[in-house]
């Protein structure tokens, strides 16, 4: 009896040792960690300026439709009449009419301003972040429609697949309060 | 008409010019001073989560940690373990939808330990580290109901089928491979593969890819079956937690007093982790001993070797998922044949405007920390294969029915079948 009393107790002790040696490693990893620690949550944002509009955005988030969107930034808009984000490079006229459209959901709504400027909205609802009216836009235009994560449909995935699958390495993680890269954008 | 076609060619000669400068270039069209008194849209911008909401689902954990374990080892209750289940897994599964969980944690951790331009956010090292600290206390009663995944299998458990004890074994040595792959992935940046296969989030999301909806409906179906087959024979961050487990400070016991061999917990647990008592004491004869223990000091150490060389024989494999290293490789092959289409990778990278050759020697450095990762993953499971076989020759002397600390999950249903009550021992 003795003899298996003395037993447990080695192994109680050896099992104490693993114990503190875990609570050491586990201190020691946030120790380590300290100055790595940002308080902020970050979120998922793809970088403008570096964005080549692939059309992968479309098609490799986890969220169907995407949770990247075509944004327009009006302050940067040139509110033209030809517009290259929204007409089709050989459209014959510079009507609604769909078979002058490039976008493939028909997601961009063309409203007369006054002569000769249009203004160019975006139905959140249909764009699925193609991409195609931006690098139409980027090319002929001033590049006021821009993709970007937007935060209400964005499930923060831990790993954004968007992001691995991008081929320009334009998504990062921004601190959560200031979660758009806009390029031209003023805050109101 | 022509007036248009003429416009357009001139912006076709515009864009050619242009492409090159980018985005960040001047207004091509200044903005119009409008004078029909037009005002402009406000640009959508949809606000990211609020930050104290990841703190309240910090709190949420803690909560929920505490409840659960002592539901398990104070009130000895399944009920109450099966309430916190639903719990959890309508907040951490349908409300938050996955993100930040425990299981992925254990990459930011890696990747925040391996590259120094990651800084990790508060919430993943505590959605990381929490857990760990109460299963050093209580065991794996974060498995047993708060993680939402375990919550998920173990609230369909219909039928539970008990494995043979080899298929458990080796299908246990599945979720080692899975952690080793994803530390190195996570470590070398290329990926985060567990989020990448998770079975769950897109169950609890509604929405996902063809091949994850597939994966977790195997797992579904499987899981009507066999307890908890993710768990078991998958999940990475549950061999963190069986590890210190193994070493906790409390745990869950079958019986509320002292087991009386009546044998009725038996067949209860449905991961298999009840330990029958060894009460037959028969010391093996010396010479054996010695010629095992000797056999066992040389298979090792030979299968930690052998393990690490084969893991680095596989390292150009294991790093051509790199897209770094993916896209070096397809550069290279485009400077041999120079034809066919360039990828959108190659496009991208050419117009960034970086050098080719600081491209090569990060790939080279990536392909090298693969080589040597490739090692460590390696021996990392020979070591845990050597082990796992080592282990099928110990016998631990044990009196009672006690679960394997390791491998039990803390579900609480054996209790009972435990005819003890602490209310009869102290009527006795």
């Amino acid at each position: 009896m003795d003899h298996s009393g003395k037993k447990t107790n080695r192994r109680e002790f050896i099992n104490k040792c693993y114990r503190y040696s875990v609570a050491v490693g586990v201190t020691g990893l946030v120790g380590g960690l300290t100055n790595k620690i940002v308080a902020k949550d970050t979120v998922w944002q793809l970088d403008p300026t570096k964005c080549t509009q692939c059309g992968k955005c479309a098609t490799n988030c986890v969220m169907t439709p995407s949770a990247i969107k075509c944004i327009h930034v009006y302050d940067m808009c040139g509110y033209c009449d030809l517009c290259g984000g929204y007409f089709r490079p050989n459209s014959k006229e510079l009507t609604t009419g769909a078979e002058n459209q490039l976008c493939p959901t028909g997601a961009i709504k063309r409203k007369y301003v006054e002569d000769p400027f249009f203004q160019y909205e975006i139905d959140e609802e249909l764009c699925i972040g193609c991409g195609i009216c931006v690098k139409g836009c980027g090319a002929f235009g001033n590049g006021s429609l821009q993709l970007q994560v937007n935060h209400d449909l964005c499930k923060n995935c831990n790993q954004c697949t968007v992001a691995t699958a991008c081929p320009s390495n334009a998504f990062t993680r921004v601190p959560a309060d200031e979660p758009y890269l806009f390029t031209g954008y003023k805050k109101q | 008409m022509k007036k248009w076609l003429t416009l357009i060619t001139l912006f076709i000669a515009m864009c050619l010019q242009g492409v090159e400068v980018g985005a960040q270039q001047q207004q091509r069209f200044p903005k119009p001073e409008f004078e029909s008194g037009y005002t402009q849209p406000v640009t959508t911008v949809p606000a990211a989560r609020a930050d104290f909401l990841a703190y309240l689902d910090i709190l949420i954990l803690i909560g929920a940690l505490a409840l659960i374990s002592w539901l398990i080892l104070k009130k000895r209750s399944r009920r109450g373990v099966t309430w916190v289940s639903v719990f959890s897994l309508l907040y951490f599964g349908f409300f938050r939808q996955g993100c930040v969980c425990s299981v992925g944690s254990l990459q930011n951790i890696t990747l925040a330990l391996f590259r120094p331009e990651y800084s990790i956010p508060l919430s993943a090292l505590a959605f990381f580290v929490i857990p760990v600290v109460f299963t050093l206390f209580f065991g794996r009663t974060f498995c047993a109901g708060v993680c939402p995944f375990g919550a998920l299998q173990d609230l369909i458990l219909l039928r539970p089928l008990l494995l043979k004890k080899w298929l458990q074994k080796l299908l246990g040595l599945i979720p080692f491979l899975y952690l080793g792959l994803a530390i190195l992935y996570a470590a070398t940046a290329t990926d985060f593969i567990i989020c990448r296969y998770d079975p769950f989030i897109g169950i609890f999301r509604f929405d996902a890819t063809f091949t994850m909806f597939i994966i977790g409906g195997i797992f579904l179906f499987v899981s009507l079956f066999v307890a908890r087959p993710y768990c078991r024979f998958l999940c990475p961050y549950g061999v963190l937690l069986s590890w210190v487990s193994r070493v906790s400070k409390y745990h869950l016991t079958i019986s509320p007093a002292s087991c009386t061999q009546c044998r009725l917990c038996e067949n209860a647990c449905p991961v298999g982790a009840i330990q029958k008592p060894m009460t037959e004491k028969n010391m093996e004869s010396r010479p054996t001993a010695v010629k095992r223990f000797m056999l066992l000091s040389f298979v090792l150490p030979a299968m930690v070797v052998l393990g690490g060389w084969t893991g680095a024989n596989f390292h150009e494999r294991l790093s051509a998922v790199n897209p770094k290293v993916q896209l070096a490789h397809e550069l290279l092959a485009g400077k041999d044949n120079n034809s066919g289409e360039a990828s959108d990778e190659v496009t991208a990278f050419r117009s960034s405007g970086k050098p080719v050759e600081e491209l090569y020697s990060e790939a080279a450095g990536l392909v090298r920390e693969f080589y040597w990762g490739g090692w460590i993953l390696g021996g990392f499971i020979g070591l845990v294969f050597g082990l796992t076989l080592t282990g099928l020759s110990v016998f631990r002397y044990r009196e009672e029915y006690s679960p394997h600390k390791g491998e039990c999950v803390s579900c609480a249903r054996c209790l009972a079948y435990c005819p003890v009550s602490v209310k009869d021992i102290k009527n006795r």
